[in-house]
């Protein structure tokens, strides 16, 4: 009787632990960082929102003139190269690197104007001392220029379901073939 | 003799308190706030940086300082440390996972990551100053606050970045105090900065024009300026190469705090 108890309680501890445990991540996860986002709809997220898919990760900031606007082409590209299983799996992650501006209303205001799924994609901001480690992880470069506006580099990474970068790219305005390659596999 | 051994473990642990507690000097030296002509400047259209006043470390981290935040946050052991934030150099000349050798106490720590180091200054409440920040105070010599066009100046500093490093680092403080009070800003390793991922300097200069070859959005690379200044260039040119996992033997830490609130 007792003994049922407690095999009971672990089975409930086991079944509502998460299944992929922080502790339990690759050395070379990006999701050992303990990150506060707070996404378009105004929740708390952390950097591994999208956990246990393959997502797409990118920087932006919304009042870019020109960039910003062809990151969401480059993603929306790579999507429609993807089987529609494959397109299931996949989600996106944009986060920005204008904490400033970027509030979740100015999030939620790309979102409608770019028509935007949120039930794959998330754009999420953080306070400027997140976003420089979001960005030193990817790899990502940017500087605030004295008029406000961002000077930074574009890089679309993919990361495995565990949060490994598996495919970095530069590429802008059209898929990348080595990030297709992997996520067709 | 093993109690003598101890005794003088103590006696040094002793000492080196006395240094810092009781020491001439509080630990930050202040820099006021200010305008000047910067190497990196943040607009084709603008050649000066401004930065708010702020209190700086007098001296590099020093090996058993970051031992003790290392005993405190144990995720940043070299046994332990998620490999995403620290190459494998990381704390390798360490005696074990948590100490330093024997008589490198006192010695700037080094191989260490930015990650580490941002995680060092936060543990302090602090965090590491800008390349802005960094430039104001290393722009300093012992007697004025801009010494950049002072040739024997810039001589001194290139002597330094000449010099083969040696096996063992001095212990820090015994450089001259600069211009704010504040040591070994030059001479004894490089220092990360808190906005690395902004040094967009360009592989090559020539890039510059041309939109098709450039590796960034925006108004792309930055120009540098002062050419001529090498001592100050290597800086950029050094810390523009790393990327923040990397660790290296030559390059360590100091940490700011803010001084009141930003303009």
């Amino acid at each position: 009787m007792k003994w049922s108890m407690v095999w009971l309680a672990l089975g409930l501890h086991l079944f509502t632990t998460p299944l992929v445990a922080r502790d339990a991540d690759p050395p070379a996860s990006l999701y050992h960082l303990e990150a506060s986002l707070t996404g378009q709809d105004g929740a708390a997220l952390g950097l591994d929102v999208h956990r246990g898919h393959p997502v797409l990760v990118t920087m932006f900031y919304s009042s870019c003139p020109a960039t910003c606007p062809l990151i969401v082409d480059t993603l929306r590209a790579t999507e429609r190269e993807l089987s529609a299983p494959q397109r299931a799996q996949l989600r996106v992650l944009m986060i920005s690197i204008d904490p400033e501006r970027d509030t979740p209303a100015a999030l939620l205001e790309l979102v409608q104007t770019r028509h935007i799924d949120t039930t794959r994609w998330t754009l999420a901001r953080a306070d400027a001392a997140t976003v420089r480690k979001i960005a030193a992880l990817l790899n990502v470069q940017y500087r605030q220029l004295p008029n406000g506006e961002f000077n930074h580099s574009t890089v679309v990474a993919l990361l495995s379901p565990t949060g490994e970068i598996e495919v970095s790219s530069n590429t802008l305005g059209q898929a990348d073939a080595a990030l297709l390659a992997r996520l067709r596999r | 003799m093993k109690r003598r051994v101890i005794l003088c473990w103590m006696m040094a642990c002793a000492a080196a308190t006395a240094f810092t507690a009781t020491g001439s000097a509080p630990q930050r030296a202040r820099v006021p706030g200010g305008t000047f002509a910067t190497v990196l400047p943040p607009a084709a259209e603008q050649k000066t940086a401004t930065v708010a006043a702020f209190d700086m470390d007098r001296t590099p981290v020093t090996n058993a300082q970051f031992a003790k935040f290392v005993a405190a946050h144990p995720a940043w052991r070299r046994d332990r440390v998620a490999r995403v934030f620290a190459d494998p150099g990381y704390l390798l000349h360490w005696a074990g996972p948590a100490s330093p050798a024997a008589g490198t106490e006192r010695q700037p720590v080094t191989r260490v990551s930015w990650f580490a180091a941002d995680a060092y200054c936060a543990a302090q409440g602090a965090r590491l100053p800008t390349w802005y920040e960094w430039e104001r105070v290393g722009a300093a010599s012992q007697t004025v606050a801009d010494a950049r066009t002072d040739p024997a100046w810039r001589q001194a500093i290139l002597d330094w970045y000449a010099k083969p490093a040696g096996k063992t680092l001095p212990d820090v403080g015994q450089g001259a105090a600069n211009f704010y009070g504040v040591r070994d800003i030059h001479g004894l390793v490089w220092e990360w900065v808190l906005d690395l991922g902004s040094m967009m300097v360009s592989a090559d200069n020539r890039e510059q024009g041309d939109p098709n070859t450039s590796k960034f959005c925006g108004s792309g690379a930055l120009t540098l300026e002062q050419k001529d200044n090498y001592a100050m260039l290597m800086r950029i040119a050094t810390l523009s190469s790393m990327q923040a996992s990397y660790t290296s033997t030559s390059m360590g830490f100091r940490c700011v705090t803010d001084v009141g609130a930003r303009p």
